[in-house]
């Protein structure tokens, strides 16, 4: 073959196939998310919503960091995830997994149904629409306080023990496991899907979405597709909120949750998957800690955290890690 | 079937009062290397947005061997084989050379919805792309960023990116503009030693480069096509000396 001439002494599937591998800083992260059950485990609660929250930013990055689609809507799906398991268990059926399979199939739907509009339209048009059905789908849920508690929140949800053996317990022992083993999952599902020629196909929308059709690419069909698969994945992480805290309230739908989750994506740095899982962890124990400090302000703080972060690391804190390394290997 | 690879009926487009193209009849038979020349604003341009789709006519059929592909939206007429490529780079500057043209070749196979299996895996359209790659010089640089290659390496990318879906007809837009006297040379030599399955339509200004290679040249002035013959006829064409040749001529000599 010609792909093996002289001067190229690497076939280009095995150059491509090291560019893909794992790096040894992504298996200190992994190994460095078991940390808290040794070293802070009367934080597992936190440590439970941060891979909760870690799992939303990620289907968020899919659509944002790799498609472009600025979303200010999202917790549409994270809440329609939640709401799924939340009155599943409310009605009987308490077994989490197949909670989570539910949840992830109504979102998806909801997910694929809003894709047809979502596909038409880019920049602040779709930050537009995004924003509009989050705002929609939190007042429907409000309206339907019969079923889902309104304003006061669904209450009477309990988890059942995960595949009957592990208990929810009060320490978060279990919580943690369940979150940090559903995150890790779904971001190798993440991880595979970003090394896929889909994935190629989403960095080229990314890049220049007006000379997709020129190569034969029909730019909707993969809008379409990637949205759906975020939609799922932020049910399932609404899910795991809904059943790891037995209870939901609007807010999971609000336009708070949909903000948040874009500021911590942004913090953490986009198009990366770890983005969302380091900006995810940041923001919440800023917000941790600050709040401790001072009850009534500390958006005051968050607010000064962002400025600082945006004007110094333009490209999050993963940016800024990624130039200092390269600064650092020329500089050798 | 159809003697022509690809044929436009009646085509008409105004912007306002202004008309860009007029009536346009085209007839491109299998295999021919076609010149559009005229001057700047003769709509040259906009006849290829027409014909792939990007701009819709206000009247006129275009007609791809035997289907008539007037409704089409442009992805559906690229898979059918028309492609264009551009005046200006419009690449993928964050993707490497060979990512490009993976993407591309992935798209024509359809297997770029395919998300659950690693890039990797699809290594004959990776070697695929590495060889049109490799036909146009371009292997050493192929793991480079798109927008880190030179001006001239960013122009074989546009054709690249065309071959890699498999054109029956290819309609290249100044793919020489920007580049240097001497490589627009080897470009048009690598476009030149293209299939003859291919059916080649390229707008040029550099009159040399499109005695050259071209089989046959269609002038257009105004929207309108003027006259359509071999290069010679064209150059002996007193209309087309007065409105284009001698223009151009006196240009390349300053």
């Amino acid at each position: 073959m010609s792909s093996a001439t002289i001067g190229d002494p690497v076939r280009p599937v095995q150059y491509l196939q090291a560019q893909m591998r794992w790096r040894w800083p992504e298996i200190v992260f992994w190994l460095a998310t078991l940390l808290p059950f040794v070293l802070t485990p009367s934080y597992l609660i936190l440590a439970s919503q941060i891979a909760i929250t870690a799992l939303f930013a990620l289907s968020l990055d899919l659509i944002l960091g790799f498609c472009g689609i600025v979303s200010l809507g999202h917790a549409a799906y994270f809440g329609l995830g939640a709401y799924t398991a939340g009155l599943l268990s409310k009605w009987g059926w308490g077994e989490p997994l197949t909670g989570l399979m539910l949840a992830a199939l109504t979102a998806g739907l909801f997910g694929f149904l809003t894709s047809f509009i979502i596909a038409r339209f880019r920049h602040l048009a779709l930050i537009m629409i995004t924003l509009g059905i989050g705002l929609v789908l939190q007042e429907a849920a409000n309206s339907a306080g019969w079923i889902t508690g309104g304003f006061d929140g669904l209450q009477g949800i309990h988890t059942w023990p995960i595949l009957g053996r592990f208990r929810f317990d009060l320490y978060g022992y279990t919580d943690y496991g369940y979150s940090l083993a559903g995150l890790f999952l779904i971001f190798l599902i993440a991880r595979r899907l970003v090394h896929s020629p889909f994935g190629l196909a989403l960095c080229g929308i990314r890049d220049n979405v007006e000379r997709m059709p020129a190569i034969g690419a029909s730019t909707h069909a993969h809008i379409q597709t990637i949205y759906t698969i975020a939609a799922i994945i932020a049910g399932i992480a609404g899910a795991m909120l809904a059943q790891t805290s037995e209870t939901v309230s609007l807010e999971t739908l609000g336009f708070q949750r949909s903000a948040d989750v874009l500021v911590m994506l942004i913090l953490g740095g986009t198009g990366r998957l770890y983005g969302g899982l380091i900006g995810a962890a940041v923001y919440m124990v800023a917000r941790d800690q600050f709040s401790g400090l001072n009850p009534q302000y500390w958006y005051f703080w968050i607010g000064l955290l962002l400025i600082a972060v945006v004007m110094l690391l333009p490209n999050g804190i993963l940016g800024g890690l990624s130039l200092l390394t390269r600064r650092a290997k020329a500089a050798s | 079937m159809s003697e022509n690879a690809l044929a436009t009926r009646g085509l008409n487009k105004s912007f306002g009062s202004l008309v860009v193209a007029a009536d346009v009849e085209l007839n491109l038979p299998q295999g021919v290397r076609y010149a559009l020349i005229g001057p700047n604003g003769a709509g040259k341009t906009t006849l290829i947005n027409l014909i792939t789709g990007m701009l819709r006519p206000d009247a006129g059929r275009i007609i791809l061997g035997d289907d008539d592909i007037t409704a089409l939206p442009p992805e559906q007429r690229v898979r059918l084989g028309l492609v264009r490529t551009y005046q200006i780079n419009s690449l993928f500057p964050h993707l490497t050379a060979l990512e490009s043209v993976t993407l591309a070749v992935c798209e024509r196979r359809r297997v770029a919805q395919t998300w659950w299996r690693q890039l990797t895996a699809y290594s004959q359209e990776i070697d695929e792309a590495h060889d049109i790659l490799s036909a146009l010089t371009l292997a050493p640089v192929c793991h480079r960023l798109t927008r880190e290659l030179g001006y001239g390496q960013q122009r074989l990318v546009e054709i690249a990116l065309a071959l890699a879906t498999r054109p029956k007809v290819l309609l290249l837009d100044e793919p020489a503009a920007g580049v240097p006297r001497e490589e627009s040379r080897e470009l048009f030599a690598a476009i030149a030693g293209l299939s003859r399955d291919i059916t080649v339509l390229f707008i040029e200004h550099d009159m040399d480069i499109v005695f050259r290679f071209a089989t046959r040249v269609i002038v257009m002035v105004g929207g309108r096509v003027l006259l359509e013959g071999t290069p010679p006829e064209i150059a002996a064409d007193p209309r087309v000396r007065a409105v284009y040749l001698g223009k151009a001529r006196h240009e390349s000599v300053s």
